[in-house]
């Protein structure tokens, strides 16, 4: 069973509907006991960074997510993937859950179109990612964002490219997975990363 | 490199997707959940459903359909069409939509713009504007599907709808829409060059072409297309591999719809 923490962010229901195609059974929750007894979780989002945090705080879930991410597989997604570092700087400097370390912050160059909206191709960075086995390659994957993570490069499982290089999926090499753009909405490609990370399920 | 993204739209009533024929008549055409499973096996980018239903029962049917479209299309779903409040958005998102697109209310509450992005984010508001050439350079925004000239000057609202958190414009041309001639590449220069939020291009695609046209002669991010595929006479997989062939860059979902992936 994998819990979609549901903490009032956006469209969530579309990570329940990818599984729900794949037959993975998962839940939308925000009960600690919940995440506990789950397989694996899933920390989706869309808004602000420090929304999103005050709503987890407010939620008793941040330290439930730390404790669980060392423990079971963990993908968070979009925002939720933003939420995995240290800090974030979307109008006000603000802790994220420190489990990769680095910093999410504008993408600033003023020549480009902001958000980062669409399909854009994954550039693979580390080989042999488990969420990335299997795909045919040139995979593109949907996008949208105007933040963007800067981190080590041990940490960038795969880049795209927008002005400069954006971490797409980032990991902590265990069980701490993230990806900046939406595997629910990046049809058959997004679909697989998702089964991939369900069969991280032990 | 981020891809240009091919947008079919469905104009949706009570349910089903109709077509206008010429002004008077509107025929249904079939069921919008099975033309947004056609058109993302055919590799659309996105799908947007356009709901022209006045009545309270048909927004409960168009909910529907994005519900059951978001169960079985695994790409970004924009709705547009009848929204009015919060609220609206509110329950069009939590239906599925990735999107939710505002015109002629938007032009008359700007405020809409504002409160959306605030409470849901940028990247679910889309700005619809359906605009008709007055002079050399300029246009007026019309509301009321283009039945109404609100006299509000074109250049100005695009600065609007940006500085108030829009995080797309869906630009539609009164003058070329209907006539497949082309989309309107003098008035997208103009809004692209405003600008800095991605520009769908709307209105006057007629053949494969039409497509390229916009993309190497404007700065757009997408194209939107609705009878050309309603009617079959171009699938998406045609367009992009059109477009592939002329140097544009496109998602190429040719070589992953293959079964076996899984």
């Amino acid at each position: 069973m994998i819990a979609i923490i549901d903490y009032g962010a956006g469209n969530i229901f579309s990570v329940k509907n990818a599984l729900d195609m794949l037959g993975i059974e998962s839940v939308l929750t925000k009960e600690r006991k919940v995440i506990e007894n789950s397989d694996a979780i899933i920390l989706p989002g869309v808004g602000a960074f420090p929304w999103a945090m005050s709503e987890l705080k407010k939620s008793g879930l941040v330290d439930t997510i730390k404790h669980e991410a060392a423990k079971k597989p963990f993908l968070g997604i979009c925002l939720g993937m933003q939420l995995l570092f240290d800090k974030g700087y979307e109008f006000e400097e603000c802790d994220g859950l420190g489990l990769i370390p680095g910093k999410v912050d504008k993408i600033n160059e003023p020549e480009l179109i902001i958000p980062h909206m669409g399909w854009n191709m994954l550039e693979y960075n580390i080989k042999n990612c488990p969420l990335f086995e299997g795909l045919p390659g040139n995979d593109y994957v949907y996008f949208v964002h105007s933040f963007k993570a800067y981190c080590d490069d041990k940490n960038i499982v795969a880049y795209c490219e927008y002005g400069d290089k954006v971490p797409a999926m980032v990991w902590n090499g265990k069980y701490v997975y993230g990806a900046q753009f939406h595997p629910e909405k990046s049809g058959k490609i997004g679909l697989k990363i998702l089964q991939n990370f369900s069969r991280l399920i032990k | 490199m981020l891809a240009k993204r091919i947008i079919p739209c469905l104009d949706v009533r009570d349910g089903h997707v109709v077509k206008g024929v010429n002004f008077d008549g509107i025929k249904e055409v079939g069921d919008p959940v099975e033309f947004a499973y056609e058109y993302n096996m055919q590799g659309a980018d996105e799908l947007v459903f356009y709901d022209i239903t006045a009545s309270h029962e048909g927004r409960g049917a168009m909910l529907d359909v994005v519900r059951n479209t978001a169960k079985k299309v695994f790409i970004p779903l924009t709705v547009g069409g009848g929204i009015k409040t919060i609220d609206d958005f509110r329950e069009t998102l939590r239906a599925g939509a990735d999107k939710v697109s505002v015109n002629s209310q938007a032009v008359q509450n700007p405020e809409l713009i504002r409160e959306a992005a605030d409470i849901f984010g940028s990247q679910c508001v889309v700005v619809g504007i359906d605009a008709k050439k007055v002079s050399n350079g300029k246009w007026t925004v019309y509301i009321n599907g283009g039945r109404i000239d609100y006299n509000l000057d074109l250049i100005e609202w695009v600065k609007k709808i940006e500085k108030l958190g829009a995080g797309e414009i869906c630009l539609n041309s009164i003058d070329t829409d209907g006539v497949r001639g082309g989309y309107d590449i003098e008035m997208l220069n103009a809004v692209c060059d405003t600008v800095k939020i991605p520009v769908i291009a709307s209105g006057g695609c007629g053949k494969i072409e039409d497509f390229c046209d916009a993309f190497k002669n404007t700065n757009c991010s997408a194209a939107l297309a609705a009878s050309l595929f309603h009617f079959k006479e171009l699938t998406v997989n045609e367009v992009k591999s059109y477009l592939i062939n002329h140097g544009v860059p496109v998602r190429d979902v040719s070589n992953n719809l293959s079964p076996r992936l899984f």
